[in-house]
């Protein structure tokens, strides 16, 4: 039972770094209705460019903060380049300049600072808590802890910042109807430069703390895969959606990881290998999901008509 | 001035029906096709065409162009995004090594068709899904065919019938007797295979599955409720559309590769197919065509391009950063696709068939 409860409690954390991924989606499709692909090759340039900067010697709060505007510059960019031009098309052709950038991104990092992998210390142990390895004899990853905090108030400023300031009101202005926002007078392009900026910020976050945990990495682009079911599971438009999804994408596949091969060898009498369900765990049970509730959790009811 | 249709009329319903209505099309398509099947072959006999043609351009265009076939019907077609090509494309290579392996004196060719058939089973299975869901969200929830497939293959050791590394080497390709043993004959194979396909599918949508399928992408309530079925509908494209990902799969490992291994068909192969799919033109037979030869060639021309560049001008590029701008240049010359034409290669080459039949005066 404490096993059970040490894997859940280990799950969950994984899971608070899946939404903080996850969340970068959110953030844009909310926004401007496009499915970013690229945020996880964004997550990966961002920890990149901050080791990189570190590793030139520069410490962790001059890098951290250059490799923000690094992220900025990248966004606004992108929404200038990319998406501008691409205006009024249809959502896969969207989609698909997404991924092109995908490659894009991928390819400028690995150009600038090389294919290899490196360390990242963020002066955070990744140690079992002492506290609770004495009195629930539990052993809880501190960091994993401290990143779980991290990401908690960084939803909880996310959410201040669409809800009581000028720019988050006109961003969710604009998630509800483009055309209506623009005739009172939004500027669209602004707000969309604003929100791939806030996107930027968020991957640096998940980079950061993804990097600091499995070293800085190609990798880390098939994390933000992850971020996928979560947010089928959440639904595309949802901030909470992702935090919740987050939890039960990690807190399952972690389970599931634990207990369903051993289930399976008994099952069909093997002793084959049958590990790595992680690897396509979450997508099955988002699937599911799914076929219970078409628009995940929390995304808005699709009422269709003709 | 050459290119026009007037004084070609059409007095019998075959002749309205016909695929190329206008003559100039079907002589232009008639030449490539005797091209494809005797001029290259010919062409290859006098050392004009390279062994490094047939195995790294040729054959390779011709099979992504089938899974790009398949694809375009699932997702041009029947307008069902999905990112899972590449795990069909798996299970039709692996399902026809094992037939090929478990029955004796099996015809490659009724083992290709069987694969295929395995590939419609389990398209028509992770299929189910697209009846509740759509969009994004189908195309996240195909990931689970990918993952899921993948990982089957990987860990059940029966399908790669126990090697230790995971990797099959496809049996030879023989017919009657005769051996598909040169690059050449294997391109031949792979061509008729393609050929012979494409037909199908060209008539395929153009007959009332076709529009069925259309109606679904173009507003799938509507269809419903002018009596399309949209679960026969849409589980029909993806066995179609899995038949010939699965096809095409089993001559990606035995007329390509020779040796696969699950991982070959991992999410990239999917994303490739997928890219061919939108640059070549959803909704078009050509573009399929297109779309595959624009990727396959991308790379090699880029690759091409740098080496000559670091030749010329004495550029020195520490390894590794050669491919980087690789990638960079595909992720960009993929975005300025997007952006220039939408709509896909097929697109323009409609645009240049309206050009070609005013040229050479302007109206």
């Amino acid at each position: 039972m404490q096993f059970f409860f040490e894997v859940l409690i280990a799950g969950l954390l994984s899971g608070v770094m899946y939404s903080l991924v996850a969340l970068g989606y959110v953030l844009i499709y909310k926004a401007s209705g496009v499915f970013n692909f690229a945020q996880g090759a964004m997550v990966f340039f961002a920890a990149l460019t901050a080791v990189g900067l570190h590793d030139l010697g520069l410490s962790l709060w001059l890098a951290v903060p250059l490799t923000m505007v690094a992220m900025i510059a990248l966004g606004l960019v992108t929404e200038r380049v990319v998406l501008r031009p691409l205006v009024a098309q249809a959502e896969i052709t969207l989609f698909m300049a997404t991924i092109g950038l995908t490659f894009f991104i991928e390819g400028l990092a690995q150009a600038i600072w090389g294919a290899s992998v490196r360390g990242l210390e963020l002066g955070i142990a990744d140690v079992p808590l002492d506290w609770l390895l004495d009195h629930a004899n539990m052993a809880i990853s501190q960091f994993d802890l401290i990143a779980a905090g991290i990401a908690a108030v960084l939803v909880a400023a996310l959410a201040i910042f669409f809800s009581k300031t000028k720019i988050g009101r006109a961003l969710r202005a604009v998630a509800d109807d483009h055309q209506a926002a623009l005739s009172v007078g939004i500027p669209l392009h602004h707000i969309w430069g604003v929100v791939w900026a806030v996107a930027g910020f968020v991957a640096l976050v998940a980079g950061l703390l993804w990097g600091a945990r499995n070293g800085v990495q190609f990798a880390l682009t098939f994390v933000a895969l992850k971020a996928l079911p979560v947010l089928i599971l959440g639904g595309f438009t949802s901030v909470p959606g992702a935090i919740v999804g987050g939890l039960i994408i990690g807190a399952s596949e972690k389970l599931a990881e634990v207990y369903i091969p051993p289930l399976l060898q008994t099952l069909f009498d093997t002793q084959m290998n049958l590990g790595g369900i992680e690897g396509w765990f979450p997508y099955v049970l988002a699937l599911l999901f799914l076929l219970v509730r078409p628009e995940g959790l929390f995304g808005e009811r699709i009422i269709r008509r003709i | 001035m050459f290119y026009r249709e007037a004084g070609q009329f059409k007095a019998t319903y075959a002749e309205d029906n016909r695929i190329f209505p206008i003559r100039q099309d079907r002589i232009v398509f008639a030449f490539i096709i005797i091209f494809a099947f005797l001029g290259v072959p010919l062409l290859a006999s006098i050392g004009l065409v390279s062994n490094y043609t047939f195995t790294a351009i040729l054959t390779p265009f011709l099979i992504f162009s089938l899974a790009a076939l398949g694809l375009n019907i699932l997702t041009g077609y029947a307008g069902q995004l999905s990112l899972g090509t590449a795990a069909f494309m798996a299970v039709g290579a692996f399902a026809s090594y094992n037939f090929m392996l478990r029955i004796e004196g099996m015809p490659i060719l009724v083992a290709f068709m069987l694969g295929g058939l395995c590939a419609a089973g389990v398209g028509i299975v992770f299929g189910l899904p697209s009846l509740r869901i759509r969009g994004f969200y189908l195309a996240a929830a195909t990931l689970a065919t990918q993952f899921f497939i993948v990982w089957c293959l990987t860990k059940i050791g029966w399908f790669t019938n126990y090697s230790s590394s995971g990797v099959i080497s496809a049996q030879k390709i023989a017919i009657l007797g005769y051996t598909f043993e040169s690059s050449m004959s294997k391109y031949l194979f792979v061509l008729s295979v393609v050929s012979v396909m494409a037909l199908l599918a060209k008539n395929m949508v153009r007959s009332n599955i076709g529009r069925s399928w259309m109606a679904i992408r173009d507003m799938d309530m509507a269809a419903e409720v002018i009596g399309f079925r949209p679960m026969r509908t849409k589980l029909m494209a993806f066995a179609v559309s899995s038949f010939y990902c699965g096809v095409s799969g089993a001559l990606f490992a035995y007329a390509y590769l020779g040796t696969v291994e699950p991982e070959g068909f991992n999410l990239d192969l999917s994303f490739r197919i997928l890219f061919m799919v939108i640059i070549g033109g959803l909704g078009s037979i050509l573009g399929s065509f297109l779309g595959s030869a624009f990727i396959v060639l991308l790379p090699i021309v880029l690759s091409i391009t740098i080496q000559f560049l670091e030749h010329s001008i004495g550029l020195n590029l520490p390894s590794g950063i050669g491919s980087s701008i690789e990638l960079m240049a595909f992720g960009s010359l993929i975005i300025f696709f997007l952006i220039v034409e939408p709509h896909g290669l097929a697109r323009l080459w409609q645009i240049g068939k309206e050009k070609l039949r005013l040229w050479p005066f302007p109206h």
